[in-house]
């Protein structure tokens, strides 16, 4: 996975989406690639992972950052 | 080889959607669709750890810096396992120095490489040639080009065609033989005789005649 390891934590670019996501509130895969710097494939394919991970969740077609996700960058 | 020679095989084809595709690659599980709104050029390679490939993913990551400042991403693909792209990138960035910048799919199941149709058979029953697929931002494909095992890709002509096909887009123009960016473009042929007309007269145009029109963008 791009933005989890194998143990379940984020990467460093997991970590700054993450971040991201905790700083800008709701936010579209555009606007984090676009705050991170990170392509935005790579953006796609890690929100995918961190949704499964319920680090992130969706809201219609833009992502939040979960209690979890919150908890796992602090 | 006769189970392959005898099979249909449907190969995509320009001006079709490009087959969508979820992969294992070395930056994670990737979708065709997590490419959308970017232009892609899907290549294959027949295997890691060979010396024409090694030359090819050097050239590749060299060229990347300028393809994605023409919003084109870059996405490898071989039949070797994850492993063996993560152990020969590493190699590679140890021995020359280069970082391989961009995903490379691990396509050991052959899905991709079959729906793109990038194994031939008579080149090798067990590889993939060496594809070159351009895929626009709406996910059409635009180019293909097969290469042999032993022919090296040329770098500048994939930059070229790119540099081509979105001077077309963006203008409603073609581009002759050898263009590069900067030289005259073809204007599309009238296709009225009152068109043909006018067009030798059109100012600005350097004509050879009606049919063959050029001017500088």
């Amino acid at each position: 996975m791009p933005c989890i390891n194998p143990e379940g934590k984020p990467t460093e670019t997991g970590k700054k989406v993450l971040q991201a996501l905790r700083d800008n509130g709701l936010c579209s895969a555009e606007k984090v690639a676009e705050t991170t710097g990170v392509a935005l494939f790579r953006v796609r394919s890690g929100l995918r992972d961190m949704i499964e991970a319920e680090l992130v969740e969706m809201v219609e077609d833009k992502y939040n950052i979960t209690e979890k996700g919150i908890k796992l960058i602090e | 080889m006769e189970e392959y020679q005898t099979k249909p095989v449907s190969l995509p084809r320009l001006g079709e959607k490009a087959p969508d595709f979820d992969a294992l690659t070395t930056h994670g599980k990737l979708k065709l669709d997590d490419f959308k709104g970017s232009w892609l050029v899907l290549f294959s390679h027949p295997a890691d750890f060979t010396p024409v490939c090694t030359t090819e993913f050097i050239a590749f990551a060299e060229i990347y810096p300028n393809l994605q400042k023409r919003g084109v991403e870059l996405l490898g693909l071989s039949v070797d396992s994850l492993s063996s792209h993560i152990a020969w990138a590493r190699n590679v960035e140890e021995k020359t120095g280069v970082k391989i910048p961009f995903p490379i799919i691990a396509d050991l199941s052959k899905e991709v490489s079959l729906a793109y149709g990038m194994v031939h058979p008579g080149q090798s029953k067990t590889e993939t040639v060496r594809c070159v697929f351009i895929i626009d931002d709406k996910q059409i494909i635009r180019t293909i080009l097969y290469y042999p095992l032993s022919t090296g890709r040329n770098m500048q002509e994939i930059l070229r065609i790119v540099d081509a096909l979105q001077t077309t887009d963006a203008n409603g123009v073609a581009t002759p033989a050898n263009w590069n960016p900067g030289d005259k473009v073809i204007v599309p042929a009238p296709n009225t005789q009152e068109g043909a007309e006018e067009r030798v007269k059109q100012p600005g145009y350097e004509c050879v005649d009606w049919y063959l029109c050029k001017k500088q963008l």
